[in-house]
C-alpha cells in the first residue's frame, strides 16, 4: 500500500491520552482481530499482554537453556583437570565422590552466569534487537513515546487492515492524532 | 453475598481505598519526572560537581599511583609481614564488595518481593555495586605479587599443564566475584535500554543522539518488546538473588575453612550476608541524601525511601549485632581456650579500641536509633548512622582479618600489623576511585530509573481512573513543593 506521494505504508497509528485508554483501545483491537499490530508506552503496562491477546514469553526457555549449559561447563571444567588432567590431592581429599561438594560453587556460579547471558542475550535477540532503524520512528509525535506518550499502531500487512476500517477503529477507541506511518 | 444489591449500597462498600503515601510526591507526572531525571544529564555540570570530581579523581590518580608503585616494586610496600599477611588489602576487599551487595539486594531481592520503592534508588545502587566491585577486585589482584600471574587462576590449558585447585575457596572467590560482576553488568544495562532511548530521543546534538542511539538498540517501547524484556528482567533478578546471597557466602569461605580461631565458624556465611547488605544500604544512603538534595530529586527519592532504608540498616544492624553475641557465645561455650583468647583479645586485645568504637558503637548501637520514627526521617541523623556504618563495616573487617591473624596459637609468633603509607592510600585511592565514577556516572547516565519509576505513578495503572474525591495522605516531614 503507498500514499498519494509514493511512500509506503508501515502501519495506520494512533496516540491516546493515556495508559488506561491504551490498554481499553488494545482490547478493542484484539477483539477486532488484528494479529499484525503494537502498542507502545514509556514503561510496561500491567495486563497488557492478556490485553493484547499475547501469550507467556517462552524466553525463560533460553535461559534453562543457559543455565544447564553453564552447570555442565562447570562439571567439565572442573572434574575434566581434577580428576583426570591433574589430579591433585590437598588436605588429603582426592578427588572422588566424598569431595563432590566442594565443586558445587564453581557449578553455581557458571549456571548463573550462562543463565544471566541467555535472559540477556534471548532478550534481544527474540525482541529483533539491536536495530538502527524503525519506521514508527517516521511520525514526529512518536519521539514522546520514551517519555510521556502511549501509542497503537496497526500495520498495513495485516490482512484486515483497510484505511477507512481501521481509522475508524482508531477513532472509536479513543485515539488522537491518527495517521498514516510511512515505511520509508 | 447480596443476591441483588442496589446501586446505592454497592458505592459505599467500594469507595474505601487503602490511602497510601504516594511513592512519587505533589503529583508529579510522566514528563515532569523525564525531565527532571534526565535533566541532571543533560544541563551542564553544575559547579560543585567539578569541585567534588577534581578532588575526587586526583585522590583516584594517587591511588592508581600507588598501585603502580606496589606492582612495580613489590608486595613488601604494604605493610604485610609475619604473622599479618593478610590486612588492609583483604579487608578493602570485603569492604567493598560487602558494600556492593545492597545493589543488587534493591535491584533484585526487593524486585521479586514487589516493592515498588526500590525503582527510585535501584538505578544508583546497582551503579554503586559495579563500581564498589571494580575496587574490590584491585585488592586480591594486587596482592597476589605477580599480577601477570593472576591468569593461574583460570582453568587455562597452558603447557606446564598447571591446573587451579578447584576445591579452594579462593579459587571459589574468583569465579564468584566476577559471575558476580558480569550479571551486575547485564542487569544494569538491560534496565537501562529503555531509559537510554529516552536520552536519545531528548537529544539535541548529533553526537548524543548517535552514542544514546547506539546503547539504547533501538528501542521503541514496544509491548511485544517489553514483554520479553520483563521476563527478562524478572529471571535475572531470580538469577541474581541467590548469586549475590551466594558471593559474600563464598567470601566468607575464605576464612571460614580455615582453622584459625574466629575464622573457623560456621556462622560466618549468614553472618557477612547481612553485614554486606548492612554496609551496602549505608553506602546507598550515603550517596543518595546528597545527590536528592543537590538534583532536587526530593519528589522521587522521599523520606520515605529513607524510612524504608533505615529500617533495612535497622534489621540487618541487629542480625549482626546478634552474630557477634553469638560468636563471644560459642567462644566461651565451645570451651576452646584459643578460641576463648582470640574473643577475650578482640575487646582487650592491642586492637581493642577497634572492637569498642567500630563493632561495638558504629554498627551495633548506631543503627538502634532507627527504632524511632523521628531518627527515620532526619537526614543528619541518618546521615550520621550511615557514616558510623561505613566505618564500623570497615573496623570489622579489619578485626576479622587482623584479629584472628596477629595473636595466634603460639606467643613467640605474635606480632602486630603497621600498615604503611602505601597502604593507606591504596585504600583512599580506591574510595577516590569509587567517587569518580560515582560522580561520572550521575552526569551521563540517568540516575533513576525512569521507565521503572513511572510504573509507581497511580496514573500507570490501566485501571486508573482519575480521582473522585479520593485523598491520599500527606507525608509527614517538610517537603518542597515546587
Amino acid at each position: 500500500m503507498r500514499t498519494p506521494a509514493g511512500h509506503k505504508v508501515y502501519a495506520m497509528a494512533a496516540e491516546y491520552p493515556s495508559a488506561a485508554a491504551l490498554y481499553e483501545a488494545a482490547k478493542r483491537i484484539r477483539d477486532a482481530g488484528f494479529r499484525r499490530w503494537d502498542v507502545y508506552s514509556p514503561f510496561p503496562i500491567h495486563g497488557m499482554d492478556e490485553a493484547m491477546g499475547l501469550g507467556k514469553s517462552w524466553l525463560s526457555g533460553w535461559v534453562l537453556f543457559g543455565g544447564v549449559s553453564g552447570l555442565l561447563t562447570a562439571a567439565v571444567v572442573e572434574f575434566g583437570p581434577s580428576w583426570f588432567l591433574y589430579p591433585l590431592n590437598v588436605h588429603g581429599k582426592p578427588t572422588n565422590f566424598f569431595t563432590v561438594p566442594a565443586f558445587f560453587p564453581i557449578m553455581f556460579e557458571l549456571t548463573v552466569l550462562f543463565g544471566a547471558f541467555a535472559a540477556f542475550f534471548a532478550m534481544l535477540g527474540m525482541n529483533g534487537l539491536p536495530r538502527w532503524y524503525h519506521p514508527m520512528f517516521n511520525w514526529e509525535r512518536f519521539s514522546r513515546v520514551t517519555n510521556d506518550g502511549f501509542f497503537l499502531a496497526i500495520e498495513a500487512r495485516d490482512p484486515r487492515f483497510t484505511e477507512t476500517g481501521v481509522r475508524e477503529l482508531l477513532e472509536q477507541s479513543g485515539g488522537e492524532h491518527i495517521t498514516i506511518v510511512h515505511e520509508d | 453475598m447480596d443476591a441483588a444489591p442496589t446501586a446505592p449500597e454497592m458505592i459505599e462498600e467500594t469507595e474505601r481505598p487503602l490511602a497510601r503515601v504516594p511513592l512519587v510526591l505533589n503529583k508529579r507526572n510522566f514528563s515532569w519526572l523525564t525531565g527532571r531525571i534526565s535533566g541532571v544529564v543533560e544541563n551542564p555540570a553544575p559547579r560543585w560537581w567539578w569541585v567534588a570530581f577534581t578532588i575526587t579523581a586526583s585522590v583516584a590518580t594517587f591511588g592508581l599511583f600507588c598501585l603502580g608503585y606496589q606492582i612495580s616494586t613489590g608486595v613488601g610496600t604494604w605493610g604485610l609481614n609475619h604473622p599479618v599477611g593478610w590486612a588492609w588489602d583483604i579487608t578493602n576487599f570485603v569492604f567493598w564488595i560487602g558494600i556492593g551487595h545492597a545493589g543488587t539486594l534493591i535491584s533484585a531481592i526487593l524486585f521479586l518481593l514487589r516493592q515498588k520503592w526500590r525503582t527510585s534508588i535501584n538505578r544508583s545502587a546497582e551503579a554503586m555495586t559495579l563500581f564498589a566491585v571494580i575496587c574490590a577486585a584491585i585488592f586480591p589482584g594486587v596482592h597476589v605479587g605477580r599480577v601477570w600471574m593472576a591468569w593461574y587462576l583460570a582453568p587455562v590449558p597452558n603447557n606446564w599443564a598447571i591446573w587451579p585447585n578447584f576445591r579452594s575457596p579462593l579459587v571459589w572467590d574468583v569465579f564468584a566475584v566476577s559471575t558476580y560482576f558480569t550479571v551486575s553488568v547485564l542487569f544494569w544495562y538491560t534496565g537501562l535500554i529503555p531509559d537510554l532511548a529516552t536520552l536519545r530521543d531528548r537529544a539535541t546534538t548529533k553526537i548524543r543522539k548517535f552514542l544514546f542511539g547506539l546503547f539504547a538498540c533501538g528501542w521503541r517501547g514496544s509491548n511485544r518488546n517489553w514483554r520479553h524484556y520483563e521476563l527478562a528482567y524478572l529471571l535475572l533478578a531470580g538469577l541474581s538473588t541467590p548469586l549475590v546471597l551466594s558471593v559474600h557466602s563464598v567470601v566468607s569461605f575464605d576464612f571460614a575453612t580455615s582453622i584459625l580461631p574466629t575464622w573457623h565458624t560456621t556462622i560466618f556465611p549468614p553472618y557477612f550476608v547481612a553485614g554486606a547488605i548492612f554496609g551496602g544500604f549505608a553506602m546507598v544512603l550515603t550517596l543518595l541524601i546528597p545527590a536528592r538534595a543537590m538534583f532536587k530529586l526530593q519528589d522521587v527519592i522521599t523520606p520515605q525511601h529513607i524510612d524504608k532504608m533505615a529500617k533495612i540498616i535497622l534489621l540487618t544492624g541487629s542480625f549482626v549485632a546478634y552474630a557477634y553475641t553469638m560468636e563471644f557465645f560459642l567462644a566461651w561455650y565451645s570451651g576452646n581456650s584459643y578460641e576463648r583468647f582470640a574473643f577475650w583479645n578482640r575487646v582487650f586485645g592491642p586492637y581493642w579500641w577497634y572492637w569498642w568504637v567500630g563493632m561495638l558503637f558504629c554498627n551495633c548501637l548506631s543503627p538502634q536509633l532507627f527504632w524511632f520514627r523521628w531518627c527515620r526521617r532526619n537526614v543528619y541523623v541518618v546521615y550520621f548512622v550511615c557514616m558510623c556504618v561505613n566505618a564500623g563495616m570497615w573496623f570489622e573487617r579489619f578485626i576479622i582479618i587482623v584479629g584472628g591473624l596477629h595473636r595466634d596459637f603460639l606467643p613467640s609468633a605474635w606480632g602486630l600489623f603497621i600498615p604503611t603509607w602505601v597502604d593507606i592510600w591504596t585504600y583512599i585511592g580506591t574510595l577516590g576511585i569509587f567517587t569518580s565514577l560515582f560522580l561520572l556516572f550521575i552526569r551521563f547516565l540517568p540516575m533513576i530509573a525512569m521507565s521503572e519509576v513511572k510504573t509507581a505513578v497511580p496514573e500507570a495503572d490501566p485501571h486508573y481512573a482519575a480521582p473522585t474525591g479520593i485523598q491520599s495522605v500527606s507525608p509527614v516531614g517538610k517537603e518542597r513543593t515546587r
